[in-house]
């Protein structure tokens, strides 16, 4: 394997609450290289977004980042002082939120928040930050950059403004985007572009991206990898094609099931059993195990990360096989 | 897609001027009610407390003296015909002479005005700029010491009745340390014909335990004000996404939230503004500060008329032109009110 622009090692990130400790991150590991995409996948609450914050040191208190490693070209973010930290954000690292008519200041303008990006990691002049922003604008494909330069975030469309946002994360050209499911908000057309622009992207400048989602058809069209989080751990990881086509592990399985499909028209839509368990003083052993048809005795236990097939990792007892997908 | 006009009109400036006339005039044509209906009240308001001409004339004079002290102030004809003839003279900008002092009104209370607008604008400027640093701080740092320490400073200056702060400021800075001054004005230097006490040392020690006294209030609400904006504002997702971009927590606080909570604190410290003016009546009392509010307790006590009519339309039309200049403001800190005023 080439040497990966971002790996992640056991990371884990905890909140410390009054009420006890929630487990928001547990023991996950990945990497990804540049040009790559990796699909971060999972319900709410099962730590795929704090992974991001996590490694943008941007998780906030009653939680931190308490142990693991978040190498990125080979330097552990971790031993970072705040502003050598502050230098890496927006600069190499760059992320983009969920909902785009939120992520952008409302009483400030597009130039505005573009420059400002621009100029906190670089001694650029205003105007020759002016000529990167409206590149960039234009790169992302909105149309007429210049004069919507000095536009307000209210005055964009809900994709227009996610353009925005891809924009302003692309304007240091940074080694890795972390994608915090950027098209959940938009509809269906303007995700199909907004995905297609991003693989673009990525393809072509070589920056790595973790793309954040639910969703497992987003993934499929998109991402090269796959990670599947269940209450704060990877239980499964692999390429794309192999984990969707034969998931190992009962939640994967679960989760693509509950997808709706033509050929089961009329049928009762299939969902997992239960609810995702609250991460608060969780319960040693696998966490899906209430949930899971499989679950026997021994998964009271923790299971380790195995790999029964080559490239893939699988955390369960009784992964599934070819023939019990079938 | 927006239309190729909205280049030219989504600048502040254009829509300023193309939304400002229709707005101005409606406003001015609710001015005049509000003014009409005031007046009417007072007038009625001070006939029902009592007749002037038994505080303002002399016991000993006879009969024939107070029939023509009463006909001179123009008191014996009904009070319809007083209104109305008042109405007719403030038409033509004449709020009518005092009683008691003989002088007009309007030109009494203009006298007044510098000392209380002085007062006024010192006690604002402490709330703005001690209250807006602090309740910055307790917004961002919520649990540390001074952030507790300031949330309870500002229940204490809430809670507490002004007169009485106002006592103790004296008895404390003015009594017992002997620091400050406990009264009056000190002397007053011209500045553009107003005479003003804050170019002197000694005018600004004057001016230290009233301004005080009257910020103490404001500034426990611009304090609680500030802290709730941003402890909200820190929620936002566009703080984040600043944050993300790598800029400093300087920029990101002094930019992004406080631009942002900006907004609802212009429109406070507008409102409260007028108040301070309107209601600097206590501590002008406390400190015997020489201004508006020390004169309509006097008027009020003898019962005159005009110099009360007069210095409530003068309150009314000072609040007018705040609300008006705090919409103006207002438009121009949130862009997404100036599309509103373009359209509608």
């Amino acid at each position: 394997m080439t040497e990966s622009t971002l790996r992640v090692e056991n990371l884990r990130t905890h909140f410390f609450t009054r009420q006890g400790v929630v487990k928001a991150v547990e023991d996950v590991s990945f990497s990804v290289g540049a040009g790559r995409i990796l699909g971060l996948v999972g319900e709410s609450g099962s730590g795929k977004s704090m992974t991001g914050y996590s490694i943008m040191g941007l998780v906030d208190p009653p939680g931190r980042v308490v142990a693991g490693r978040i190498l990125l070209g080979g330097k552990d973010l971790r031993t970072l002082a705040p502003d050598e930290m502050r230098k890496v954000r927006g600069n190499r690292i760059a992320m983009i939120f969920q909902d785009p008519m939120m992520t952008l200041n409302p009483v400030l303008r597009v130039d505005t928040q573009m420059i400002e990006a621009i100029q906190a990691h670089a001694d650029v002049s205003r105007a020759a930050a002016l000529e990167r922003a409206r590149d960039a604008l234009a790169r992302v494909g909105i149309p007429s950059p210049q004069e919507r330069l000095s536009a307000y975030p209210h005055q964009f469309s809900g994709g227009m403004r996610q353009r925005v946002a891809i924009a302003i994360a692309l304007l240091n050209k940074p080694d890795l985007i972390i994608a915090d499911e950027p098209t959940t908000a938009l509809d269906v057309t303007i995700q199909g572009q907004i995905l297609f622009e991003m693989q673009k992207l990525a393809r072509e400048s070589g920056t790595a991206l973790i793309w954040i989602t639910h969703d497992l058809s987003v993934i499929a069209g998109l991402a090269d990898e796959i990670c599947v989080m269940y209450a704060g751990r990877i239980v499964e990881h692999g390429s794309v094609d192999q984990v969707l086509d034969a998931p190992l592990h009962p939640y994967t399985h679960g989760l693509i099931d509950s997808v709706p499909s033509r050929g089961r028209r009329g049928e009762p839509l299939r969902q997992i059993p239960g609810m995702t368990p609250s991460l608060l003083d969780l319960a040693p052993g696998c966490a899906f195990r209430d949930r899971c048809a499989r679950a026997d005795g021994a998964c009271a236990e923790d299971p380790a990360l195995s790999s029964p097939v080559a490239g893939r990792q699988v955390r369960c007892f009784h992964p599934l096989t070819q023939s019990a997908v079938a | 897609m927006a239309p190729p006009y909205m280049g030219i009109l989504h600048s502040a400036f254009w829509t300023l001027i193309f939304s400002m006339p229709v707005f101005i005039v409606r406003r001015l044509m609710q001015s005049v009610l509000v003014l009409c209906f005031m007046s009417l009240l007072v007038f009625v308001g001070v006939y029902a407390i009592g007749n002037p001409v038994d505080i303002l004339i002399n016991p000993q004079a006879d009969q024939a003296d107070i029939e023509r002290a009463i006909a001179a102030l123009g008191l014996d004809k009904p009070l319809w015909q007083q209104y109305l003839i008042f109405l007719k003279q403030a038409l033509a900008g004449d709020l009518g002479k005092s009683f008691a002092y003989n002088i007009p009104a309007i030109q009494l209370i203009l006298e007044r005005m510098p000392a209380t607008l002085e007062l006024a604008l010192a006690a604002t400027g402490m709330a703005v700029f001690l209250g807006i640093p602090l309740g910055l701080w307790a917004g961002l740092k919520p649990d540390s010491w001074p952030g507790k320490l300031i949330m309870t400073g500002s229940i204490l200056g809430f809670s507490l009745p002004t007169f009485w702060v106002g006592l103790m400021l004296i008895m404390l800075f003015a009594v017992e340390l002997g620091w400050l001054p406990s009264n009056g004005r000190g002397p007053t230097t011209e500045l553009l014909g107003i005479p003003v006490s804050f170019l002197s040392w000694e005018g600004v020690r004057h001016l230290i335990l009233p301004a005080t006294n009257l910020a103490l209030f404001k500034l426990s609400l611009i304090i609680r004000l500030t802290r709730a904006g941003t402890r909200e504002a820190l929620l936002q997702d566009y703080v984040k996404f600043a944050r993300a971009k790598g800029l400093s927590s300087t920029r990101v606080v002094g930019v992004h939230v406080l631009k942002n909570i900006m907004i609802p604190i212009v429109t406070v410290i507008g409102l409260e503004f007028g108040s301070v003016i309107a209601f600097a009546i206590v501590t002008e009392s406390i400190f015997a500060w020489p201004g508006m509010g020390k004169l309509i307790i006097d008027s009020i006590n003898v019962l005159d008329r005009p110099v009360i009519v007069a210095y409530l339309l003068i309150i009314v039309s000072l609040f007018i032109l705040i609300n008006l200049a705090v919409d103006i403001v207002y438009s121009l800190l949130d862009p997404r009110v100036r599309i509103s005023e373009a359209k509608g």
